[in-house]
């Protein structure tokens, strides 16, 4: 199977967020960068897959040359080629960002042949606008399906599982297929010394999209009313259990 | 007219699409139109009688055999025809899993833009609206310029109108059937079948109060104090992402940015340094209990109590006292 894995560099916020002075985007000057957990999951999977059935796996990003970080990175743990789609680093609107994506599709479909399943995460870590991949979908005219947590492809088919009110949705898509993954899809491995040494020797094909943005379009950032609160510390160690339980009974959610 | 799709279950309308319902009648009420929802299967038309009073003036009901199942094209398709029918200025849906899809997917096919998880919205033009990214530890203020504006509810950022729904049954809103026009590619992805929940323990999501488990359990084994903790209190478990990365839990138990969303009366957050990635899936907990060795730790920046201590000595001290004072 040929599989493309579209990936997107955020920020690693692990603690408080800041902001650039003027407000539009997060101060990443002491911040590492990642992808998303559930892009970790789709390139993991992209790897097994191919790993149990044999094909090519190819890794997707549209961001600036420095996003090449996030391409080695999956290339570590096994994808076999990447593509950077390349920006002067500005926030791309979905509209402009789909659509960049989809003549790429086009351009490596036409050259490579058909990708058989294209992986998005469910949304990116980031702006979180849930819509990318179902908007390359639906220009490729391919079905889709969101929040995947487990993926069965094979014979011209995918099974695709999510969770749904503490149960499972099963669909079954016919390929070429693009689904939105979520983490829990897999454990995703750490990548290998060696594997970061042949990640260094893949090829990765550039291309330079112009934007055709369609909005939202952002004004500012700013973060949220502090929800910070005043901790009454009831105690310390097992002694304060009698202080807990007392907090339980007054709350009112003990003895029902 | 303002349409707002209101997703449902055994009968109700769920608890996020009645804040969704909340902002759509605020703007309604900015704008001076009137809100719309439109319900999809079986117990549809049982649904709009909680939607009552001012949450909805009609109810579009579509029982469509072919929807028997969910199918998120032909959800957005029979959406989209009734925005060809009745041109709402603005379409909505809740920021669920379902909304999110059903929403993108009609953004894809009429070729606008979509903001999704928005907290609030000022009608005009420019049409302005806050919306959440990073799932909601930073927030956008953006211009949404579209001749329909869709939007998408973040969940538990509106308070629901509790006022607006009383009386709901008296009132309940004018139902019209409504059949689409559906083509075999709208129902080309459809649930083939549905695994049932487990109904044995209390639903994370569900759950007035949820013990919550992070890096300092320390193990799998670790959980039984939690468990059991959980269990006097009729509590579920959740945990935190390093948990479900380290294997020690089933992922469906992630509180947090790529997990759950949890709005609980009560958090009881053991070993979990906080980070915003899970802070994020908790914050709309009413209290918050942290029981951490580090008094430091960032969860004590948003818990309202905390015991500072192990908790593998704190948990089963506070288990063996709710024993002792109930008599369990």
């Amino acid at each position: 199977m040929n599989i493309l894995v579209c990936v997107k560099r955020v920020p690693a916020t692990g603690g408080r967020i800041t902001l650039t002075p003027d407000g539009r985007d997060i101060d990443t000057r002491y911040l590492g960068f990642t992808v998303s957990p559930h892009e970790e999951c789709g390139v993991e999977e992209a790897v097994r897959i191919v790993e149990a059935q044999g094909g090519s796996s190819t890794v997707l990003t549209l961001g600036p040359e420095v996003a090449t970080e996030q391409l080695r990175d999956a290339m570590a743990i096994g994808i076999d080629q990447a593509v950077l789609l390349e920006t002067d680093g500005a926030d791309w609107d979905p509209l402009a960002t789909a659509g960049a994506i989809v003549d790429a599709i086009r351009t490596l479909e036409a050259e490579g042949g058909p990708f058989d399943l294209i992986l998005f995460g469910n949304e990116a870590a980031d702006t979180g606008d849930f819509q990318v991949g179902v908007r390359v979908a639906t220009a490729l005219g391919r079905p889709f399906v969101a929040g995947i947590k487990g993926i069965d492809a094979g014979d011209g088919r995918v099974v695709a599982r999510r969770e749904f009110g503490g149960g499972w949705e099963v669909f079954e898509l016919p390929q070429p297929a693009v689904l939105g993954v979520k983490e829990g899809l897999n454990l995703p491995r750490y990548p290998s010394v060696p594997g970061r040494l042949r990640a260094k020797k893949k090829e990765i094909v550039r291309m330079s999209p112009a934007p055709r943005p369609g909005g939202p379009t952002k004004e500012r950032l700013r973060l949220p009313q502090s929800d910070e609160s005043t901790v009454e510390v009831i105690g310390t160690g097992p002694e304060a259990a009698p202080a807990v339980v007392a907090l339980l009974t007054r709350l009112g959610v003990l003895g029902r | 007219m303002i349409l707002g799709l209101v997703e449902h279950a055994d009968g109700r309308p769920e608890r996020l699409s009645l804040e969704m319902l909340t902002l759509a009648g605020r703007l309604g009420a900015t704008t001076g139109e009137p809100v719309h929802a439109v319900l999809f299967g079986q117990g549809a038309r049982e649904a709009t009688g909680q939607l009552g009073g001012q949450r909805a003036a009609l109810a579009h009901v579509v029982e469509s055999h072919q929807l028997a199942v969910f199918a998120p094209v032909a959800w957005a398709a029979a959406i989209e025809q009734l925005m060809a029918a009745h041109a709402p200025s603005i379409v909505m849906a809740a920021g669920s899993d379902r909304g999110n899809e059903v929403m993108a997917h009609v953004a894809a096919r009429t070729d606008l833009p979509l903001a999704a998880n928005v907290m609030d919205a000022t009608p005009g033009e420019p049409f302005r609206l806050t919306r959440q990214r990073w799932a909601g530890s930073l927030l956008e203020d953006a211009v949404l310029d579209a001749p329909t504006k869709l939007l998408t509810v973040a969940p538990h950022a509106v308070a629901i109108d509790e006022a607006a729904g009383a009386g709901a049954a008296a009132a309940a809103p004018a139902i019209e059937p409504f059949a689409p026009t559906l083509t075999d590619d709208d129902l080309r992805v459809a649930v083939v079948r549905r695994l049932e929940p487990d109904r044995s323990g209390v639903s994370l999501t569900d759950a007035k109060v949820v013990v919550g488990g992070g890096r300092g359990v320390g193990s799998p084994e670790g959980f039984s104090e939690l468990e059991e903790l959980a269990e006097l209190l009729g509590a579920a478990v959740g945990v935190s992402r390093v948990v479900t990365s380290s294997g020690w839990r089933p992922h469906s138990q992630q509180i947090g940015q790529t997990g759950l969303r949890i709005a609980p009366d009560l958090y009881i957050a053991c070993g979990i340094s906080g980070a915003i990635q899970h802070i994020v899936g908790a914050k709309a907990a009413k209290r918050i209990l942290a029981i951490n060795t580090d008094p430091d730790a960032p969860i004590m920046s948003i818990a309202d109590y905390a015991v500072i201590g192990d908790l593998h000595q704190v948990v089963p001290a506070i288990s063996a006292e709710i024993r002792r004072v109930t008599g369990r």
